[in-house]
């Protein structure tokens, strides 16, 4: 797999997200660690809720729409919701935010 | 029988006899001496008889027939001379009496200190009764002062009770704060005030020059050259023992007469009780241990086995109204950990000292319902180790894990005489009784008894006495938790924020037990705004614990857009501020542009990645924030007012400018709306706000709690201010009142139904100085929040999280 740096770790806050274009549509990274990431889609199954606006908490994040939450690990969504947003691999290396590289490979198959 | 000797007949002595004619009514005949020309009677409660709540009658302990039945032979009035050992007489000033057995019970003499004047007619001690009547005479003449020297217990009752008897007083107290044997400096603050409040002058550190007067004192004159009229001075410095008998006849003396666990002095045959004793290098002033000396001491002379010791005390403050209690010991140590609570808004403090796994040391003021149960982990020296989180908030929250997890055994364990309502002062016994004649709701109970019906905080507590008493015939409202992340409902953790000083996210979730690492998308919020309300100087505002509409300073749209809409101070604006509106309307492609039911204009359908440029250019033209997004101040609604409107009182525009002024920036547990109209047809609608003002020609009408939303209601009046200044000060306290108080996402109309309005009025319409200092308080915050959060945003740095993070689709595919 190719990684692609996105950007540091500090350009996003603790317990925030940013988003990022990419030829699939806006996906969110989401810090929910010191040093630990989660790439998601942005939009919330639900309404189109923007999740990159959402409270992260855990490993999880809240719609701010209509506080549907979902696993940033799995994309579930908990508790009694249904529901699942496509998750994308994504790491933290010596301070770079790393996204999987067929992100841009993408669109050949769009 | 065995001739017994007594010399004073006060409470320790008084005490001895009792337990002797109790036991062996025929084995001693008592020859009882008192310098005083009556016998004994309750020396504590002078404090009641110098207010007038008590008779001198009420307080006698032992009458001429009680003396009489125990065959007492009476010398009162008669000074004893001397005492002599080798023939075992006392010497009195009629006569002598000879002793198998004496005891020496002479008591203590106030200390008097011998600044100028000490010894002019009108400058009394709190001894006896002679005094107490002294002052009661004194008190009898219309607009009469006092001054009352020593700010320790005694003098405060004195001070109290005079007060009672419409005199005005004035304590004086070299020390930096009142009672500082038994209090510390946070609880001497708060009994100052509360005597304050009562009309009772306190200076402390007050150096004392002179007591002067013509022939009788008529004031008191300080170093400083301050001087204060006085037709009485009380000296209430301290005690000492009485003990120049037992020096005379030769006994081992240290700073009193010496004695032994049996109360014995180096005598055999001669004893000693009370105040004039000294025990293990102690003294002693407080009538529990005398009571203890006087048990010990009839035992020894019955010939049977027993020993004196030291127990801890405690002291209560016999002043209504001041609840104070101290117990052990409290000073600071480096073993030593404190736990302290402070409420204060309700004037509440509570500090434990803990030494190991033990309490060794506890104050309490304004709140001393669980002062019992303290002291007796202090007096038992109880391992607290497993209720150290909990221990402050009293024995209603202990009992190892179970009664935690069960508060309802806690509850059901209490006494009849615990106190459920520290306000009203209402014992479970009084609710219990309200119960069983009918009351079987909260409201019916508060109705009744008023208990939980001031503050609000014991309405748990009643609850469950309720459905413990009740059974299944109550409903308990279930008290929620905040979130699934803790058991704590609201009201607790805005309570142990401040009882634990927690000023950080992390040391709430560490200290509180969160269930999760970092919260959830409901506690977040509430956490974050009760720390930045309760710390605004200790705690940084974190952006990421915020709603989105909060952390983007604008609110989100259901397409993702956002509104934008700045703000119009009390809804005036000008072609300026129009024009620059419109030109960002252009600018920025704004598909709608509504004027708002606040006074305002609304942009609707901004881009996020916009915010920062449109912000940039309404703040260019002198425009901020308006907040329409925040749990904070949104707007304040005024109508034309008196510029141009016939009917218009007052300055009722400017005023709501003012307001805003003050106000914008603040944070609230939900949003605050205002509106001030010139008069009573109230134009600006200010009667449905959170806060509205009616101005008229006599000033101004506070109306507080009203809602225009999913309820509706009519504000109700707070209270009527005569000049703005006033009213200005009466809206900010409110504020601040509801934001150290309220949980999160409680408008204030609901917030006003659960506490009561006359708690609300009694804070901060009735206590001009709580008043105070909640704007000071406000004020405190706002130096930290009153600023345009578009303008901090606008700024290149922060303006950069707006937009995207990276934009893969301008890289190239490999």
């Amino acid at each position: 797999m190719s990684w692609i740096d996105i950007g540091h770790i500090d350009d996003i806050p603790l317990r925030g997200a940013r988003l990022v274009k990419t030829h699939m549509g806006c996906l969110a990274v989401f810090r929910t660690g010191e040093a630990e990431v989660f790439a998601a889609s942005d939009s919330c199954p639900h309404r189109g809720g923007p999740l990159s606006e959402g409270i992260v908490h855990d490993r999880k994040v809240t719609c701010p729409l209509h506080n549907m939450v979902f696993s940033l690990e799995t994309g579930e969504a908990q508790g009694a919701d249904e529901g699942r947003i496509e998750t994308f691999a994504a790491r933290v290396e010596q301070g770079r935010i790393l996204l999987d590289g067929t992100l841009i490979a993408a669109r050949g198959a769009a | 029988m065995t001739r017994l000797v007594v010399i004073g007949a006060g409470m320790a002595s008084g005490r001895v006899l009792e337990h002797l004619f109790e036991a062996a009514p025929e084995k001693f005949d008592v020859t009882l001496f008192n310098a005083e020309p009556r016998g004994n009677y309750n020396r504590i409660m002078l404090s009641p008889v110098l207010s007038g709540e008590k008779s001198y009658a009420e307080i006698v302990t032992h009458d001429d027939a009680w003396y009489g039945a125990h065959g007492v032979t009476c010398r009162f009035g008669e000074r004893v001379t001397g005492i002599d050992r080798d023939r075992k007489v006392v010497i009195g000033e009629k006569g002598e009496v000879v002793y198998d057995k004496l005891i020496v019970a002479t008591g203590s003499n106030p200390f008097i200190i011998p600044f100028p004047g000490h010894d002019l007619p009108g400058v009394v001690a709190y001894r006896d009764l002679e005094d107490t009547n002294a002052m009661i005479e004194a008190a009898g003449t219309p607009g009469a002062s006092a001054v009352v020297i020593g700010g320790g217990l005694l003098g405060l009752e004195a001070a109290a009770g005079l007060r009672l008897r419409g005199m005005d007083v004035t304590v004086l107290h070299n020390v930096g704060h009142l009672m500082d044997r038994q209090l510390d400096e946070t609880a001497g603050y708060l009994l100052k005030k509360d005597l304050e409040k009562r009309g009772i002058g306190v200076i402390t550190r007050a150096a004392t020059k002179a007591i002067e007067g013509d022939g009788r004192v008529e004031r008191v004159v300080l170093e400083d050259g301050t001087s204060l009229p006085a037709d009485i001075v009380v000296m209430a410095v301290g005690i000492r023992p009485a003990a120049q008998l037992g020096h005379a006849a030769g006994l081992e003396m240290g700073r009193a007469i010496k004695v032994d666990a049996q109360m014995r002095t180096s005598d055999p045959d001669i004893f000693a009780v009370g105040e004039c004793v000294e025990f293990d290098g102690a003294l002693f002033g407080l009538v529990a241990p005398l009571y203890d000396q006087a048990k010990v001491l009839a035992r020894t002379l019955l010939g049977e086995e027993d020993a004196f010791r030291m127990r801890e005390l405690s002291t209560k403050l016999k002043v209504t109204g001041c609840d104070l209690f101290s117990a052990g010991d409290f000073a600071e140590g480096e073993e030593r950990e404190d736990i302290v609570f402070r409420d204060p808004a309700r004037g509440i403090y509570k500090r434990l000292v803990i030494e190991g796994d033990r309490l060794v040391g506890a104050v309490m003021y304004g709140d001393t319902a669980d002062s019992n149960w303290f002291f007796g982990l202090i007096k038992d020296a109880t391992d607290i180790d497993e209720m150290r989180d909990t221990l402050i908030f009293g024995p209603a929250f202990q009992g190892g894990g179970a009664a935690a997890a069960d508060p309802m055994a806690a509850v059901a364990a209490l006494p009849d005489d615990a106190e459920i309502c520290g306000c009203n002062g209402i014992c479970k016994g009084d609710i219990l009784k309200s119960i069983a004649g009918g009351a079987h709701t909260l409201d019916a109970v508060r109705a009744q008894t008023k208990a939980s019906a001031s503050c609000g905080t014991c309405s748990g507590l009643v609850e469950q006495v309720l459905a413990i008493t009740l059974g299944d015939g109550f409903q308990m409202p279930t008290e929620k938790p905040v979130c699934t992340c803790t058991e704590l409902t609201h009201e607790d953790v805005r309570r142990l924020i401040k009882a634990k000083e927690l000023k950080s996210q992390p040391a709430v979730w560490q200290e509180l037990g969160w269930k999760t690492p970092n919260g959830c998308h409901v506690c977040r919020p509430a956490i974050n705004f009760y720390l930045l309300a309760d710390w605004p100087l200790d705690y940084l505002d974190d952006p990421q614990s915020r709603f989105v509409n909060e952390r983007n300073h604008a609110n989100i749209q259901k397409d993702g857009t956002y509104s934008v809409m700045p703000r119009m101070w009390g809804g005036i604006t000008t072609p300026d501020e129009l024009r620059a509106i419109a030109d960002a309307a252009d600018k920025f492609g704004v598909p709608t542009v509504k004027v708002t039911g606040g006074q305002r204009i609304d942009l609707l359908g901004v881009r996020k990645e916009d915010l920062p440029a449109i912000w940039a250019d309404l703040n260019d033209a002198g425009m901020v924030s308006g907040h329409a997004y925040t749990k904070g101040l949104r707007t304040v609604k005024t109508c034309v007012g008196s510029d141009w409107c016939r009917f218009g009182t007052q300055d009722s525009t400017g005023l709501g400018i003012k307001l805003e002024k003050i106000l914008w920036g603040s944070w609230t547990p939900h949003k605050v709306k205002l509106g001030v109209s010139g008069c009573p047809r109230n134009c600006a609608e200010a009667t449905c706000k959170d806060v509205g003002i009616i101005c008229v020609d006599s000033g101004y009408e506070i109306g507080v709690a009203g809602a225009a939303g999913m309820d509706l209601k009519e504000t109700e009046l707070l209270a009527k201010a005569t000049s703005e200044e006033e009213a200005i000060a009466l809206v900010i306290a409110f504020v601040q009142l509801y934001r150290e108080n309220a949980k999160y996402l409680d408008r204030a109309y609901k917030w006003v139904a659960k506490v009561g309005l006359d708690w609300v009025r009694e804070q901060i319409v009735d206590d001009a100085e709580n008043r105070a200092r909640l704007v000071d308080r406000f004020e405190v915050s706002q130096s930290v929040y009153r600023k345009d959060p578009w303008a901090e945003h606008a700024k290149p740095k922060p303006a950069q999280r707006f937009h995207l993070l990276a934009d893969l689709t301008q890289e190239a595919a490999e």
